[in-house]
């Protein structure tokens, strides 16, 4: 009976193009499917590291898969979001250009709400269960939002602070010590311009240290009384621009930015969202050797970050193929090499064998850059809504200057 | 060999007549036209040679004996025509230069040699244009016409551009071949010198009168 | 079918494919754009008409002096380039130094624009190159100062970025047009009446002059108002001018943005077409105002001062240019490179090995790109020049207006309702919707480039290659394209580079699928690893140079033994 089932579906599938028939239950045929399939895999490009990674897996899946798999490298992803949007507008629901891409957050809402995605399949990877989501429920939300197999994880970052140890001896260990620390070393530190990346996390790492009951984020904002929850972080932020980089009238575009202004002494302090970003941009010649990094001592804001496949997807099996590949040991092993790239893995330790654990020792070089192991408390992202009426309340007071 | 007919030319700017011409120029046969700068001498080459521009309006025929040339697209005229300049292309040797005009096929190259030969520029063939002399360049110039196989030759003033020494040596040198090959040709010139070594047929064409025409007007003609 | 009239069919074709080309994708990008700006995209649920896009967007803080900015850094950049290009010619233009420059002005004007706002960003930063070099010992910095530049309040260093560009190109497009309204005969009459030299320009040329640059400099305000890339990089971010903050909107995640961002980039073609009105009204007074000053007489108005100022400013642009481009060449082979060291020490050729694996497909892509849009501009170019001399006459206004459609009307404008009509047709997006988009923009620099050598060519030329025999075809391919080889060459060349710094068209139309040395140098930008980006931007440079070499070369090789036509250029 289930076979039969699997072969009428198999044939309704095959109606748009031949190939494309598999059984998500009946991994053999999504491999199978996923043979000989070109797989474009829309993915931030800004980072050299990460396309360095990014190419390693293409080399991996085409040896391993016989899938070629091609970076398409945006400087948003909402760039393919909205592409996607215009192709479900012009009724285009079999032949999408973007097979999988790289996303979390309010992108995953925004998709998410609006039926943008495949789903649900991410729970059906064999490897998804080394991730053991029972242990670490982050794996199945993505800020507040239950995933629901709509995405897979495939790595995770933290906010990580980092100085020039040359020129500070003692960095400022919370957001009220940073303010002070400010005070002191004007014009040392800047936090990257809303709505980027970077900026927006700033705004929450500072809302989640500044509120009193922090429990009202993890609520949708219509619940709460938005001006009231954030005046405190109004009030922090009107003290602390006068004191930053360019005086708070200019703030630098994204997190690598950021990480430049590191690296020409304008800045002696900055923050990232990759824990071993630091080391590797002492690696990389981009930050002085003398930089180190941190935790804040209440905690800092952390998330997972995942893949997902567009409804109208044209290689859905590669899709799932490749999606299922970034979660195996050898490629989140490879990811967290710090010559690599760096990135957290996702799996659960305990969950891999011996051998298959060894694989993930860490880098010795540039070690005295890394943050303590033991460190931070991981904070978990508010609820999406909050996001929008953060940045345009931010743009309404700081955007014009 | 055929006659060249200009039968009752006239052409317009508008509504303005420029000049009228009513002649035939018999195989081997040079008639000279001549007049100032300015009165149309060179449209009337460009109206017979099929270049008019689209400024000028034309009425009458021009014939070779009975095949009628102005309805036909200028490169099926068969009409050899001479600048003042000899307009050798600059990106052909002289070979090259030489062979554009010819058909395909038959022994070109062998022609193209003796053609050389006959005027001493044998050594010349694979030479670059640009490298010649001014008299050196109005030979190859007008071998390149000659071995088009014309019907008929138009000359637009084609001594103007040489030194004094040298125009007499050319100017009969050009004649001579001209009458050989007995083609009827036709030259426009506001040289005096250049009709007297004709010594043919010369039409003058002159300025306009109180009307605001140009018309042609034919001299004695003692060559015919 | 005779040849003849093959000829006929094909040239007379080829004039209406080009107007196509040209005035297709722009005016139905438009259209495309038009629709959601005013609440209609049904995808988004936008499924009435409305005005909420035009109302949000009057509410966008800051919206008021990002105009402002738009405005002042467009015309404020363009009237500095005219003027230093009119002095500079007034002062020179019949005097070696000229002739030298006139060398250079390709070459300087294949550099893309985001390499060279990249150069000029590592040279006049606080970091930057002119800081090191003055520090400690003049400045006593020991870190870098926090001065806001570039991305000052003003939108001066976004200015200058702009005008190390346009000088470039007003002034080849100079060329052309000085011989057009025979600017040497005319210089020699008021010079032998007593005029010096940069006042005889003024008095004589530029009535002259002026009507021909017109296009060009409306191009120019029209690119400086409305560009993305110089804007990003140099310019302002609280606010950034209108075109970078249309682009960000475009890519905001929250999608129903979408609609504001539309009524953007409508707002932004008005913001240009406010920007030319207001150019053309005080054109219209200067003439008016001058038309008294140029024959009453006075043979001096501040030529001593005014010729060196010309040539001071001339020497600053072509040095800063130049300045920038090394700076990027150092930024390439740098390891880490603290402030205030002045050079990088030791350098290493680290970078570039790194880079190497990655470089391939880029290049590979750029060239195939560039060469499929040079190739197609250049046939419809050829054909449409062609189709002038069966014509004999030179463009209408109205086509020479088309010419420039793609030039006047700004990219942001009409490339979202572009892809929006991509999508629509279904056509797929890729290699060949790239190629196309790009030579909507290859094509009018490749005809602007070329027109003038072809129209020149002697006509007997042909008349002589026709009686003797020749038909349209052979006097088109065996007399014309190899004596205009060299001018075809460098039109092409010019063509190639345009297409190399496309940044926009070959994101937005290949989807991300087609990578090119600018999408990934302005997505490495975002990436702040200067030794990368400076790579990648050397790299936006280096083939376009190798497209004017070739071009150089390739006709002194072929003719090699062909003086005259190597001379006649």
């Amino acid at each position: 009976m289930r076979h039969t089932r699997g072969l009428l579906l198999a044939a309704m599938l095959a109606v748009p193009g031949i190939g494309q028939a598999f059984e998500l239950s009946e991994w053999s045929t999504v491999t199978e499917a996923a043979s000989g399939q070109t797989v474009y895999w829309s993915a931030w490009g800004g980072d050299s590291r990460v396309n360095g990674y990014i190419d390693w897996v293409a080399e991996q899946v085409e040896v391993r898969h016989d899938i070629e798999l091609v970076h398409v490298k945006v400087g948003d992803i909402a760039e393919t979001v909205g592409r996607i949007l215009a192709e479900k507008s012009a009724g285009n629901t079999q032949e999408g250009t973007t097979d999988l891409l790289w996303i979390n957050g309010e992108n995953f809402a925004a998709m998410k709400e609006r039926e943008l995605l495949y789903g649900p399949w991410a729970e059906q990877l064999p490897n998804f269960s080394l991730t053991a989501p029972e242990q670490n429920p982050e794996v199945r939300e993505d800020f507040t939002l239950p995933v629901e197999g709509y995405e897979a994880p495939w790595g995770r970052a933290q906010i990580t602070f980092y100085y020039d140890s040359a020129r500070v001896s003692e960095p400022p260990r919370s957001m009220p010590a940073l303010l002070e620390w400010a005070r002191e070393n004007p014009g040392r530190f800047t936090y990257p311009k809303p709505p980027s990346f970077f900026g927006t996390s700033f705004l929450k790492q500072a809302l989640l240290g500044l509120v009193k009951t922090p429990e009202v984020l993890y609520e949708p904002v219509d619940n709460a009384d938005f001006e009231a929850v954030t005046a405190p972080l109004w009030r922090y932020l009107d003290q602390l621009h006068p004191h930053l980089w360019r005086e708070g009238e200019d703030f630098p575009a994204g997190g690598p930015k950021m990480r430049q202004l590191m690296g020409d002494g304008s800045l002696s302090l900055a923050f990232t969202f990759t824990p071993s970003a630091p080391a590797a941009g002492v690696l990389d010649h981009q930050l002085p050797p003398s930089t180190r990094s941190y935790f804040l001592d209440d905690g800092t804001l952390g998330n997972v970050h995942f893949v997902a496949i567009p409804f109208n997807a044209q290689h859905k099996a590669g899709a799932l193929v490749v999606a299922n590949f970034l979660m195996s040991p050898a490629a989140q092993a490879h990811k967290q090499d710090l010559s690599v790239w760096g990135d957290a893995s996702v799996l659960e330790m305990s969950r891999l064998s011996a051998e298959q654990r060894e694989a993930f020792e860490t880098d010795s070089r540039a070690a005295e850059s890394l943050p303590p192991q033991a460190a931070g408390a991981l904070l978990r992202e508010p609820h999406p809504s909050w996001i929008e009426p953060l940045e345009s309340a931010w743009r309404q007071r700081y955007g014009s200057q | 060999m055929a006659t060249l007919h200009l039968d009752n030319v006239q052409i317009h700017q508008g509504l303005q007549s420029l000049l009228s011409l009513d002649t035939a120029i018999a195989p081997g046969e040079i008639v000279t036209v001549m007049g100032p700068s300015g009165v149309g001498k060179s449209t009337l080459l460009a109206y017979i040679a099929g270049f008019l521009s689209p400024a000028f309006q034309a009425s009458g025929q021009v014939r070779l004996d009975d095949t009628r040339l102005d309805t036909l697209p200028a490169e099926q005229r068969h009409l050899g025509l001479l600048f003042q300049d000899p307009l050798l292309f600059p990106h052909l040797d002289v070979e090259g230069n030489l062979a554009f005009g010819m058909r395909r096929g038959g022994e070109r190259r062998e022609r193209i040699r003796a053609a050389l030969a006959s005027v001493g520029l044998e050594a010349f063939a694979r030479r670059d244009p640009a490298t010649l002399s001014g008299g050196q360049k109005a030979r190859v110039a007008l071998l390149r016409v000659l071995l088009s196989a014309p019907r008929a030759i138009l000359l637009d003033e084609p001594f103007s551009r040489l030194d004094a020494a040298l125009r007499d040596e050319i100017r009969q040198w050009v004649f001579e071949r001209v009458r050989d090959h007995h083609l009827p040709t036709l030259m426009v010139t506001h040289d005096e010198a250049d009709a007297r070594a004709v010594g043919g047929r010369i039409l003058t064409l002159t300025k306009p009168d109180g009307s605001g025409n140009l018309y042609g007007r034919e001299y004695g003609a003692p060559g015919s | 079918m005779t040849a003849a009239l093959s000829y006929r069919l094909v040239i007379r074709t080829l004039p209406w494919l080009t107007i196509g080309l040209l005035s297709l994708p722009v005016l139905s990008g438009l259209a495309g754009a038009l629709a959601p700006a005013f609440g209609w995209l049904p995808a988004l649920g936008g499924e009435q008409l409305s005005l909420a896009p035009w109302r949000e967007l009057a509410r966008v803080p800051g919206l008021g002096e990002m105009l402002r900015l738009s405005l002042v850094s467009g015309l404020g950049s363009a009237l500095i380039s005219l003027a230093v290009v009119v002095l500079f010619l007034g002062s020179f233009l019949q005097s070696p130094v000229y002739r030298r420059l006139q060398g250079w002005l390709a070459p300087l004007l294949a550099v893309p624009h985001a390499a060279a706002a990249i150069g000029l960003a590592f040279l006049l930063a606080p970091s930057g190159w002119v800081m090191r070099i003055v520090s400690p010992w003049l400045t006593g910095l020991d870190y870098p100062p926090d001065f806001a530049f570039p991305g000052d309040d003003w939108g001066l260093a976004l200015i200058l970025g702009l005008v190390i560009k346009e000088v470039p190109f007003l002034l080849l497009m100079s060329l052309a047009a000085l011989v057009q309204c025979r600017a040497d005969e005319r210089m020699m009459v008021a010079r032998s009446l007593g005029y010096p030299p940069l006042t005889a320009f003024l008095k004589t040329v530029m009535p002259g002059l002026y009507p021909l640059l017109r296009l060009p400099v409306y191009a120019v305000i029209a690119f400086a108002t409305s560009n993305v890339e110089v804007a990003m990089i140099l310019g302002p971010t609280t606010p950034s001018t209108l075109a970078v903050a249309v682009v960000g909107w475009l890519h905001d995640p929250d999608l129903t943005t979408r609609f504001m961002a539309s009524a953007g980039a409508l707002l932004q073609l008005l913001v240009t077409l406010v920007a030319l009105l207001g150019w053309w009204l005080v054109e219209r007074l200067v003439v008016r105002l001058s038309r008294g000053w140029w024959q009453d007489g006075h043979r001096h108005c501040g030529e001593r001062s005014l010729s060196l100022l010309a040539r001071w400013a001339m020497r600053l642009v072509l040095g800063l240019m130049l300045l920038a481009l090394a700076g990027l060449a150092l930024w390439s082979v740098a390891g880490y490179w603290p402030f205030p060291q002045s050079l990088p020490w030791p350098p290493t050729l680290g970078n570039w090995q790194d880079a190497a694996d990655g470089l391939l497909s880029p290049v590979t892509q750029s060239l195939a790109v560039a060469l499929g849009a040079t190739l197609l501009s250049l046939v419809l170019v050829l054909g449409s020049l062609e189709a002038e001399t069966l014509r004999r006459r030179p463009l209408r206004p109205g086509a020479q207006l088309i010419l420039y459609l793609p030039l006047l009307v700004p990219s942001v404008a009409f490339l979202f309702g572009l892809v929006m009509l991509q999508a629509q047709l279904g056509q797929q997006p890729g290699m060949l919707a790239v190629i196309l988009g790009h030579a909507v923009f290859v094509l009018p620099y490749l005809f602007l480039s070329l027109a003038e050598s072809y129209r020149r060519l002697d006509p007997r030329w042909a008349q002589q290659a026709r009686s003797l025999g020749a038909g349209p075809w052979r006097v088109f391919m065996g007399v014309r394209l190899p004596m205009l080889l060299a001018p075809i060459l460098t039109a092409a060349a010019v063509g190639f580079a345009v297409s190399i710094g496309q940044y926009l068209p070959t994101l937005l139309l290949g989807a991300g699928r087609v990578e090119t040395v600018t999408t990934e140098a302005v997505s490495l930008a975002s990436g702040g690893d200067r030794r990368l980006t400076a790579i990648h931007a050397l790299l936006q440079l280096a083939l376009p140079a190798l497209g004017f070499v070739v071009a150089l070369l390739l006709p002194r090789l072929l003719f090699r033994r062909r003086r005259g036509l190597l001379l006649s250029h």
